[in-house]
């Protein structure tokens, strides 16, 4: 069997002598489609075929029950005067803009502080990261009773210095804090190792010359640690972005759709609509639309790191 | 880092760990305070005074949360679902992980690519249309070979696993550890006559065991946390999954913090005992993921 294989993968692999002869299943290029077939079979049918589809079903007035009608841009066009939808997409763009910069602070300030060799930092670094094994849903009943006005944790701890902490979950004015707050709690911990491997990845050569040139602490921060952590901000940013846009379990849990709607989510819009009023062709209208807004802002993020790259390379 | 203990570097380190204890009070008081709310009695979680430890101990929510809501029966099946999903992304994605790394045949490339690019996609795009896939699977569920007439897959627990049996995420991982070994090994067992996949099966995999275990560890993490697609394919009560159990216990239990706090450390005891066995392999995946 005569394998045509690109010019790259020849590079990587030496072709050894014996490979061209043999029953079919010694062959490569029989057992290596062979071996991914599997996972291609799956991804087909479970990622690209519905890929597909959402975009054909935003086309129609799908609902299970009647017969499927295509309605052009109908869909879209509705979604235009949906105020719900809407007000799902502000909920979600407030939850971003705080929670966001606040995550990459945090997890590159609590890197920072576990990124020495004393005793006891192993722990420190455990303890930090149990949050992110639990399950949102476990994470949000426990908080519902930290949260609480009366006997909840923080408004106890509050009222030890004097503050009469507000009702959290039912005041709109803190129940978007609220959820920013347990997320944070929940999702630090995985950013922080990130950041941590991306710190120890930092060579020393560079701290000493900073140093030598007389750099002190912060400016060893600014031009040195900073800088050499693009890469690493680059995907903890892309990733709490598109994860942030994606907000929903804990949410869902802690508030349902929160008090006048102050904490229904893209994702929750979504799923009422399609799941609860069946309403799927619409639905997926929603969520392409959610995708695009995603795609976009990945897009205008890797472009900004972009020029920021070229700017200090 | 000098070892001078001057006055200065003494008081530095003290407000260090000062700082590092604090930071961990923040990330484990809120477990500890639902583990010492689930274990007291009504009138000490609703008392003015703040008390760590019960006073007088009691198992009553444990109870409570048992024989209201079938607890045993939703760790089970999520046991189940948990462990047969991590045995067939071990399996599956170290197997096509094996093949992209390793292996040379036509379409490579493109594959791959198609596979990487998808991890683009949010899971709430192909959400509806993977529902109407399983609700119209051929010959399931009282379907006729058009995929019409009955209910399909969902209410089953293969409308949980196949969509992740081989996720992309486990394919990537996989690839990526196995491009870090050397190509010489299966070089030689192909020289000692080693079938394709007796290479893969006997020289590579035994050397994959720490990926291996990271991987389990986070299919097992994703499996047992998951939520909402549970609840979308998912009507049967007898079906449901320990995350679908909680949420709907704290929708009808409100202010009951006893029974939701002892319902809470059930669900969250698991993946801890799994975290604690098994810590170096959680971390260990996560800068991997992150820096190749």
């Amino acid at each position: 069997m005569v394998a045509e294989t690109p010019a790259s993968s020849r590079l990587l692999v030496p072709r050894t002598a014996d490979r061209k002869h043999g029953s079919p299943f010694r062959s490569e290029n029989v057992m290596g489609l062979l071996f991914v077939s599997p996972s291609i079979f799956l991804f087909l049918i479970f990622v690209l075929l519905p890929a597909i589809l959402a975009l054909v079903l935003s086309f129609t007035n799908y609902d299970i029950l009647t017969p499927i009608e295509f309605v052009g841009f109908r869909n879209y066009e509705r979604l235009l005067r949906d105020t719900l939808f809407f007000t799902s997409l502000r909920n979600v763009a407030q939850y971003v803009v705080l929670f966001v910069p606040l995550m990459i602070a945090l997890s590159l300030g609590l890197a920072l502080l576990l990124n020495r060799d004393v005793p006891g930092v192993r722990l420190f670094r455990i303890l930090f990261y149990i949050p992110v094994i639990t399950s949102p849903i476990a994470a949000a009943t426990i908080w519902t009773m930290m949260l609480h006005k009366d006997f909840g944790l923080i408004n106890r701890g509050l009222a030890l210095i004097g503050i009469d902490g507000p009702t959290w979950l039912f005041d709109p004015d803190y129940i978007l804090l609220a959820i920013v707050l347990v997320t944070l709690w929940q999702g630090v911990g995985s950013n922080t190792v990130l950041y941590l491997a991306g710190l120890q990845g930092i060579p020393r050569y560079l701290y000493e010359a900073a140093i030598l040139d007389g750099a002190g602490r912060w400016q060893l921060f600014r031009f040195v640690v900073f800088p050499s952590l693009r890469t690493t901000t680059f995907f903890v940013l892309t990733l709490s972005l598109t994860g942030a846009f994606q907000l929903f379990d804990q949410a869902y849990a802690l508030t349902g759709t929160g008090v006048g709607n102050s904490t229904r989510t893209p994702i929750f819009h979504i799923w009422e609509t399609g799941f609860n009023r069946l309403r799927m062709g619409y639905a997926s209208s929603m969520a392409f639309v959610l995708f695009l807004l995603i795609f976009a802002i990945t897009l205008i993020n890797l472009q900004l790191n972009r020029r920021q790259a070229e700017e200090l390379g | 880092m000098t070892a001078k203990h001057t006055p200065f570097t003494i008081a530095r380190e003290a407000l260090y760990y000062a700082v590092m204890l604090i930071l961990s009070g923040v990330f484990v008081l809120p477990f500890i305070w639902s583990v010492s709310t689930s274990f007291k009695p009504d009138n000490e979680i609703f008392s003015d005074t703040l008390v760590l430890l019960p006073e007088q101990p009691t198992v009553q929510h444990y109870i409570d949360a048992f024989t209201t809501v079938p607890f045993g029966r939703y760790l089970g099946n999520s046991l189940f679902l948990a462990v047969i999903g991590v045995i067939s992304n071990l399996f599956f994605g170290s197997l096509a992980g094996y093949s992209y790394a390793r292996l040379r045949f036509r379409g490579k490339q493109s594959l791959f690519r198609l596979q990487l690019i998808s991890l683009m996609v949010p899971g709430i795009v192909t959400i509806i249309p993977s529902y109407i896939i399983l609700r119209s699977f051929p010959f399931a569920g009282g379907n006729d070979w058009l995929g019409q007439g009955g209910s399909g897959l969902l209410n089953t627990y293969w409308a949980i696993f196949l969509p992740g049996a081989a996720g992309t995420f486990a394919v990537f991982l996989m690839r990526q550890f196995l491009l870090t070994l050397p190509s010489e090994l299966g070089e030689a067992g192909r020289i000692d006559g080693c079938s394709e996949f007796g290479i893969f099966w006997r020289i590579y995999l035994p050397l994959c065991l720490p990926a291996l275990a990271t991987l389990g560890l986070f299919t097992f993490q994703g499996s047992w946390n998951a939520f909402l697609w549970n609840v979308i394919v998912l009507s049967d009560p007898n079906l449901a999954t320990i995350q679908m159990g909680l949420q709907s216990f704290t929708f009808n239990n409100q202010t009951d913090y006893g029974p939701l706090m002892a319902a809470s450390v059930v669900a969250t005891l698991p993946m801890l005992i799994l975290f604690i066995l098994a810590q170096r392999y959680f971390v260990e995946g996560i800068s991997f993921t992150g820096t190749k």
